[in-house]
């Protein structure tokens, strides 16, 4: 049986596909087989982030509408050979997504699969409704701002009724908090909500805490998860949360920042 | 200028606080009316026109809540009557 976990926000543009990519890329790099299905029926983009978009042939509602098989349309990736993407369609409708169709192609996937990543479109409608509803686990990300906050919070609201744990009685859906570009110079100035402020607004465990880091665009550019950029922050806290989902005890990182001498802000700013 | 930067940044508006507390009032606020049952608002319209035969009030004037506890729930029913 794989554990079935959506990277969801409500909120678009804070990083869930980034947060698929990697966390997928992170849990097959460890041994785990894994597929990240993207939801996002109409607006495929997690092609492009994990660089095989020249590669898709067949997708999602290929499968579902039994157009294709599962293994024709599974793109294995050329880095880690554990993993494998299901792509988005392009050109359908949101309704294409039933939940028979979805279920079909997730307990098929249960079969041979260690995890089931599933990368959830922005909004609270179908495409995200379908992306959570047969979640174990939910990843929350979100970044230190308002509206981003808000909108976790009613994501949390659906996971806690329309989620098919919630209507079929079991154990919740487990929620994970993941702060994305979070400015720890910025907190330390008080313009910015810190880790602290959102884990007590949204009250749930915190997974990670991403910094805001110029490597994530650059590793978007070349279709690079930002987690096989292992020298940098943002891959490394990456690497720690994918430990962290897996059990493992890690300190949290990247949450001060750097000191900067009295001379360089004289003289340079920040 | 930069000097001058330095000194004024320590004192800068703590704007994060502010988004702090405004989260806290609307998500509170949301996270009440999330766990409210469907047939609310109607209720409250149909006690409201009820309440109109006798008494004119305006819309605000009449707040529906449902509390509930572990055992029960509580149908909270508050109207406010024009002085007359």
């Amino acid at each position: 049986m794989a554990r079935i976990i959506v990277v969801t926000s409500g909120k678009g543009g804070v990083g869930k596909t980034t947060t698929s990519a990697s966390i997928s890329t992170g849990l097959a790099k460890r041994g785990h087989k894994t597929v990240v299905i993207d939801f996002d029926v109409g607006l495929r983009n997690l092609d492009l982030i994990m660089n095989c978009e020249r590669r898709v042939v067949y997708d999602f509602v290929n499968v579902i509408q039994g157009e294709a098989s599962l293994n024709q349309a599974l793109i294995r990736d050329k880095r880690v050979d554990t993993l494998y993407i299901l792509p988005a369609s392009q050109t359908r409708e949101k309704e294409a997504l039933t939940r028979e169709g979805v279920e079909k192609v997730i307990n098929e996937l249960s079969e041979t699969f260690d995890y089931i990543v599933c990368d959830s479109p922005a909004g609270i409608e179908h495409g995200a409704l379908m992306a959570l509803y047969y979640a174990d686990e939910a990843i929350v990300v979100t970044n230190p701002e308002v509206s981003s906050v808000r909108d976790s919070d009613r994501i949390l609201g659906i996971l806690q009724s329309k989620s098919r744990r919630a209507e079929m009685g079991q154990d919740p859906v487990k929620e994970n908090l993941l702060l994305t570009r979070y400015n720890p110079s910025r907190v330390e100035k008080g313009e910015m909500l810190s880790v602290a402020d959102v884990e007590e607004i949204l009250a749930i465990p915190l997974l990670g805490v991403i910094p805001e880091s110029q490597i994530v665009l650059n590793a978007s550019n070349q279709g690079l998860p930002v987690i096989l950029e292992a020298e940098s922050d943002a891959g490394q806290a990456y690497d720690d949360a994918v430990a962290r989902l897996l059990g493992e005890e890690r300190e949290h990182r990247f949450m001060s920042a750097q000191k900067k001498g009295f001379f360089s802000r004289m003289f340079k700013g920040d | 200028m930069r000097l001058l930067d330095y000194f004024k940044s320590k004192k800068s508006n703590n704007t994060a606080s502010v988004a702090k507390e405004r989260l806290q009032i609307i998500v509170a606020h949301e996270r009440g009316q999330r766990d409210q049952p469907d047939y609310l608002p109607q209720l409250q319209q149909e006690l409201l026109a009820v309440i109109r035969k006798y008494v004119q009030i305006s819309d605000d004037m009449v707040q529906v809540e449902v509390d509930r506890n572990d055992s029960c729930s509580v149908l909270e029913l508050n109207v406010t009557l024009p002085e007359s």
